[in-house]
């Protein structure tokens, strides 16, 4: 079992309207213990039961890490979602009880860096908000560039900027306000680091700037959670466990090995982590890779497969699980 | 020829590549004696890569044989200095006024390359980023375990620490935080047995 594996039963104390697509939800221990503090940048996995469907979806920690009181995490309505969004934003009340997984860290800062050079988009701000706290009280350097629609989808714009005016740069897409990347990323000091977490997008086009211009690639650190996507139900067999399972239409591979009882590995549940590689036995169809984990020829392979977002069409799949 | 391949050891020991143009905007190339001729290979394979470099190059026992071909690379600056050591604060001070986007070329003895990267890697440049290319000699860069003297260009082994005179067996054990290999007392459990020296690498 992996350390996210562990798991915390909170109640939720407050829930708070950011926006129209935005609500915070503020976790406590349900036994009145204190939470385990957390490094800036971690994530919790959120259990909900949705009507007979267990769904685990990773949120990134928005509060201070040291604080032990609460956790809070901030979840932007997804209507074309596969609905643990919707469940977040619709279901969950105050009072209610839910269980969250230990922090997990895949998007960390290195303190070895000299200055941090963040840049957001959109609701990929919350884990940056856990970074800025943490960073403040080590008085580290940080600077903030943060992408939004507008004004008023803005999450936190208020808050950064009163609290942070001289590190919080705010760009509002609607009005035309761009990142100037290029004159950014030319002439950081050395021993810059650089965060992105924002639509996959955005991050494809900070990490291919940063190159152009000779950024060392541990220098670089981005995170982008992937939702598993819908798809055509298929059939697998686990051989280890020596049973057979169907993958509904809206279900990952790994929920349904999890509602089989089969216990799969899993960490990040966004194709980030590597943690839930599965070894496949043989195959007769086509896989649909989604995951940031394997390479090109691991994906071409037909050896590996990351259960939390990709999927499977053809006659056959046994997995070694 | 300069090029010496280090036979397999131990995870510790630093290993190290060839030389390549990268795409950077600016270049900064250190080297030592025959490290010279990885220079030289970098321009033939990116002509167009000296306007953009900085070399710093320490002869040390060539003498003048490299330096009228380095001059003729064209480099935009080129420091020659009388040691790697006389020269850490002109680095330093080249490190303090870098960007981010400078690629780092480290070539010649492990002595150079390993204290290059000490620096480069103080700076804020993660070591997996740096390039590295050994050239010319294989004497190293030795910390005594016992009294933590260095002890420059050791190229026999056991040999005798310059600070404290005890007699060191060369490991292959390496510090990247002192830039240097592990020198340890061969004769501390029969004092006065010590094998006959032999050249590193013989």
């Amino acid at each position: 079992m992996s350390a996210g594996t562990n798991k915390i039963v909170v109640t939720v104390t407050d829930i708070v309207e950011i926006n129209k697509l935005v609500k915070r939800f503020k976790f406590e221990r349900a036994d009145r213990g204190q939470l385990p503090v957390f490094s800036g940048g971690a994530h919790t996995v959120v259990e909900m039961l949705d009507r007979g469907v267990t769904r685990l979806n990773p949120y990134s920690l928005m509060s201070d890490p040291m604080n032990q009181d609460a956790y809070t995490i901030s979840v932007r309505r997804d209507d074309e979602g596969r609905g643990g969004s919707l469940f977040m934003h619709q279901q969950v009340k105050v009072g209610d009880e839910l269980t969250i997984s230990y922090p997990v860290n895949l998007f960390a800062l290195d303190l070895r860096a000299k200055k941090h050079l963040m840049i957001a988009g959109g609701i990929g701000i919350t884990p940056f908000l856990a970074q800025i706290k943490q960073l403040s009280a080590l008085q580290g350097h940080f600077e903030l560039h943060y992408s939004v629609r507008n004004k008023t989808v803005g999450s936190y714009v208020d808050e950064l900027t009163e609290i942070y005016p001289r590190n919080t740069h705010i760009y509002y897409s609607d009005h035309g306000q761009l990142i100037k990347l290029v004159q950014l990323l030319d002439g950081q000091p050395l021993g810059t680091h650089l965060y992105i977490c924002g639509p996959k997008s955005m991050i494809a086009w900070v990490r291919e700037t940063a190159a152009s211009i000779g950024w060392p690639r541990e220098a670089i650190h981005y995170e982008e959670f992937l939702a598993p996507q819908s798809g055509k139900p298929f059939e697998v067999e686990l051989k280890q466990s020596n049973k057979t399972i169907c993958v509904g239409e809206h279900q990952s591979l790994l929920e349904a090995m999890e509602a089989a009882d089969v216990d799969a590995p899993y960490l990040c549940r966004g194709g980030a982590c590597g943690q839930c590689e599965t070894n496949v036995i043989s195959f007769d169809g086509n896989f649909f890779h989604r995951d940031h984990w394997l390479d090109d020829s691991q994906k071409a392979s037909g050896k590996k497969i990351m259960p939390c977002v990709s999927r499977f069409e053809g006659k056959s799949l046994v997995l070694d699980r | 020829m300069s090029r010496f391949q280090f036979p397999k050891s131990i995870i510790s020991r630093p290993l190290y590549g060839v030389l390549k143009p990268r795409q950077g905007k600016f270049h900064l190339m250190i080297a030592d004696a025959e490290g010279a001729e990885a220079l030289f290979d970098v321009a033939l394979a990116d002509p167009e890569i000296m306007a953009k470099s900085h070399i710093m190059y320490f002869p040390k026992n060539t003498g003048q044989s490299y330096i009228g071909k380095l001059e003729e690379l064209g480099a935009a600056q080129l420091y020659i200095g009388p040691s790697y050591e006389a020269s850490v604060s002109r680095l330093r001070k080249i490190l303090n006024d870098a960007k981010v986007g400078l690629q780092i070329y480290l070539t010649g003895t492990e002595s150079l390359i390993g204290q290059g990267m000490q620096e480069v890697a103080a700076a804020g440049i993660p070591h997996t980023e740096v390039q590295t290319e050994h050239r010319g000699s294989v004497a190293r860069r030795m910390q005594c375990v016992h009294c933590k003297g260095i002890t420059e260009d050791v190229i026999y082994d056991p040999f005798v620490c310059s600070h404290c005179g005890l007699n060191l067996f060369v490991r292959d054990h390496y510090s990247r935080r002192h830039a240097a290999f592990q020198g340890v007392c061969v004769d501390a459990e029969n004092p006065g047995d010590i094998p006959d020296p032999v050249e590193l690498y013989s």
